[in-house]
């Protein structure tokens, strides 16, 4: 039972290093898009790893500049929403292990 | 208190008030309230007053303080002048700076102003710091001044035009110009509003929660892992795959081809939508007024099939598949002797009457087909060129898979029918065909190749002509229809081109077993009863349709149809039933049992006059019959209810199959029964 347990541990602590690779959850945009927006949020995430709030400032002011008009970001580790979003224009990722990144555009 | 006038006294002021007041009446005296009240004496004294030019207003003793003398000292004479009237001037000397500075600068003409001006600038100026003058000769001079200043003005008034007219010349006067002025067109304004639609929007929810998240990517990575164990086991087979799809897929090359079938069922059902009433007709419609017609019937025209390329060439065979009953093979060649060409063999569904299911271009005109009853993929055709082919229908060739050669067993002269027959006892296919040459062969496919082997020759014995050398030549017959009996195997008939029957066996190669002249004229079909074993129908060029009964030398029957008929066929639902075609485009179908001399139903079904009809055939389960004409043409029509009338069933009795036949046997034999001319009275 015991060395059942430690391998659990271990392979848990695997899966943890693991899972802490960009998912992409859902997504309607076109793939250069998505890729430059995965690798903003990437960016974002690991500059403020511990402020929320400044990460998705600096994911929606990014995405403000680069594709223009209205783009609202959400970064959090437990939250519901529903929202309204420009056709091929939304990404829904994880992040970290830990952490959710919604991103849309809507004017 | 009399009234005392004094003369001197003008002056109504003077006197008592009250005197004054009674006395004169006219003249009221007023009298101030504040007016002193002086006696005469003192109202009479004389007062001297003395004017000086002392200014009353000045000063009489200023005192100043004289540092000198350290003492004050009282100013010896004051000032006695007093300014009554002042304006100040703008009058230049000609001669000072000023002056001078403005005649640079301005007109010339002014210049002369000035002098004049500046004059009385300094006498102005002069008189004002006068000490002492007198206020009278002040008064004098201020009056010489003001007449001096208008004088001077005058002066200069008059002198300034001058001046200017009289200038240096060249001088532009400022005040002299003229407005020019332009509109430019504006363009009229007009409002031009559009809106944009706005860029489509979409919802999307979910939730976010630590153990979704987690999920997630435990998903993730199971399908990475297995994505990697699949890549290494069947490494190999989807090598093998993907080079057949490879493979596949550049032997496909167009788009097109992959959206074939979805492109088949698209047209099938954009020509359903169209020919929509024709579909609705074939499953539905039936002929109302066939119950107030006794004997009479008619035929419905449905779909008509006619393909480009076949329009000028004439339907030469005709037969339905039997697998599927939608589907049917033409054959298209040429009957005129002259004009040989090309052929084609099509297959039409009636499904999809605009373009057929499969076309097949062949180089000589096609006499006839057959199609394999059991495999329904396999064509059997007779070309005018004497050579036999067999087509696969599936496989995807432009060409028959079997086609005899020269060397093989080729007829000499076209072939004019093929049937399939039941595979041998080898199980090869194999099937007859019949031509002009005189011969009935057996084509047999062994081994995927074609091998023949001759049934009968269709010898004539009675004209055996002498050739030049005495030998005896037998010239052949020609045949043109034949036909295999339903039950006996061995058992056929074969029609000639002389309008002979014979009925053969297939054991026999030399002789007949019986020979019956049946026409006059090229028979061009015979086919025995679907029920009755024995009868046979035939059609010929001398216009007429004849039934016989085996055995039997003269027919049982014989229809008259005033054109060449070019086919008869038996209706597959009843033994008394059948239908011819002529070339005078009609069609033409009896029904014994109804009507012995007369047709049940007699109809024109070419569309153009001229046009004769070929071929016609029966659907072996739907009450249709399709028709060809010689203009590339086939056309389908519905029997009426009449056409196909069943024997009347017993109530509460249902017939098996068996059964159904039976009645249609004794149904025929009964209608012969009638006709056969005693056996007894003919035998001899």
């Amino acid at each position: 039972m015991a060395e059942a347990t430690e391998e659990k541990k271990a392979v848990d602590a695997d899966v943890k290093r693991v899972h802490t690779y960009p998912l992409i959850r859902h997504s309607d945009m076109n793939d250069e898009m998505k890729t430059e927006t995965m690798e903003l949020c990437v960016t974002a995430c690991e500059k403020f790893a511990s402020n929320n709030e400044a990460a998705a400032k600096m994911i929606k002011d990014t995405m403000d500049k680069k594709f223009g008009a209205s783009w609202h970001a959400v970064v959090g580790e437990g939250f519901g929403f529903e929202i309204t979003h420009e056709v091929k224009n939304l990404l829904y990722m994880f992040f970290g292990g830990t952490s959710a990144i919604i991103v849309w555009k809507c004017s | 208190m009399t009234r005392v006038r004094v003369d001197g006294d003008d002056a109504t002021e003077m006197g008592d008030g009250t005197d004054a007041d009674e006395w004169m009446q006219a003249k009221t005296l007023v009298k101030p309230d504040d007016q002193l009240d002086l006696t005469e004496a003192e109202l009479k004294e004389e007062f001297t007053r003395i004017l000086t030019a002392n200014n009353p207003h000045a000063p009489q003793n200023i005192v100043r303080y004289s540092f000198k003398e350290r003492q004050f000292k009282q100013t010896s004479s004051v000032d006695q002048l007093a300014i009554h009237f002042a304006l100040d001037g703008n009058l230049l000397h000609k001669d000072s700076d000023e002056a001078r500075r403005q005649m640079s600068k301005a007109s010339p003409a002014e210049a002369a102003s000035e002098p004049a001006v500046s004059e009385m600038g300094e006498d102005k100026s002069g008189a004002a710091t006068a000490e002492g003058g007198a206020p009278a000769a002040e008064g004098e001079a201020a009056e010489k001044e003001a007449e001096g200043k208008e004088e001077a003005r005058d002066d200069s008034a008059t002198p300034a035009p001058a001046a200017g007219s009289g200038g240096d010349g060249k001088l532009t006067n400022q005040f002299n110009f003229s407005e020019r002025a332009s509109q430019t067109y504006n363009n009229p304004y007009r409002e031009r509003g559009t809106a944009t639609e706005p860029p489509p929007r979409a919802t999307f929810s979910g939730n976010v929660t630590q153990w979704e998240i987690f999920d997630a990517y435990q998903d993730d990575f199971d399908k990475q892992e297995k994505n990697k164990e699949k890549k290494v086991v069947p490494g190999r087979k989807e090598e093998e795959k993907t080079r057949k799809k490879l493979a596949i897929s550049e032997t496909q090359g167009d788009d097109i081809n992959r959206i074939s079938t979805s492109a088949r069922i698209v047209e099938r059902m954009v020509n359903q939508n169209t020919y929509d009433d024709i579909a609705q007709d074939f499953k539905y419609w039936e002929d109302t007024s066939d119950e107030y017609r006794d004997a009479e019937g008619t035929l419905l025209p449905l779909w008509k099939f006619s393909h480009e390329k076949a329009k000028k060439l004439a339907v030469t065979s005709l037969c339905w598949n039997p697998k599927y009953n939608d589907l049917f093979a033409v054959a298209f060649g040429s009957y005129d002797f002259v004009k040989q060409g090309i052929g084609m063999i099509l297959y039409f569904s009636e499904k999809n009457p605009s373009y057929p299911e499969f076309i097949y271009n062949v180089d000589s005109g096609v006499m006839c087909l057959d199609i394999h009853p059991e495999h329904p993929y396999l064509l059997a055709v007779g070309y005018y060129d004497g050579s036999v082919g067999v087509y696969n229908v599936v496989e995807n060739q432009d060409g028959p898979i079997h086609r005899c050669t020269a060397k093989n067993g080729k007829h000499t002269d076209p072939v004019w029918q093929v049937r399939w027959q039941k595979d041998d006892l080898d199980n090869n296919l194999n099937f007859f065909s019949v031509s002009s040459d005189g011969r009935v062969v057996n084509w047999i496919i062994v081994k995927n190749e074609l091998t023949y082997q001759d049934i009968i020759k269709l010898t004539i014995p009675e004209t055996a002509a002498e050739g030049p050398d005495g030998t005896k030549l037998t010239s052949v017959g020609c045949g043109t229809a034949f036909d295999f009996h339903k039950k006996t195997d061995y058992l056929f008939l074969v029609g000639t081109e002389e309008g002979k029957v014979h009925t053969c066996s297939k054991a026999y190669t030399s002789q007949f077993l019986d020979t019956i002249d049946a026409h006059h004229m090229a028979i061009y079909r015979v086919a025995w009863n679907h029920y009755h074993n024995n009868v046979f129908i035939t059609s010929s060029a001398d216009w007429t349709v004849k039934i016989w009964e085996q055995n039997t030398s003269y027919p049982l029957f014989t229809f008259d149809l005033n054109s060449s008929v070019g086919d008869v066929a038996w209706a597959p639902y009843s033994s008394t039933v059948f239908a011819a075609v002529t070339a005078d485009g009609k069609v033409h179908v009896y029904d014994l049992s109804v009507n012995k001399y007369e047709p049940v139903c007699e109809q024109v079904v070419a569309q153009k006059k001229k046009t004769k009809l070929t071929h016609i055939a029966f659907n072996p389960v739907h009450p249709i019959i399709i028709v060809g004409d010689d203009r590339g043409n086939v056309t389908s029509l519905k029997l009426s209810p009449n056409l196909r009338k069943m024997p009347k069933e017993k109530k509460g009795v249902v017939l098996d199959q068996a059964q159904k036949e039976a009645e249609q046997v004794a149904k025929l034999e009964k209608l012969l029964s009638m006709v056969r001319e005693p056996i007894d009275s003919k035998k001899s």
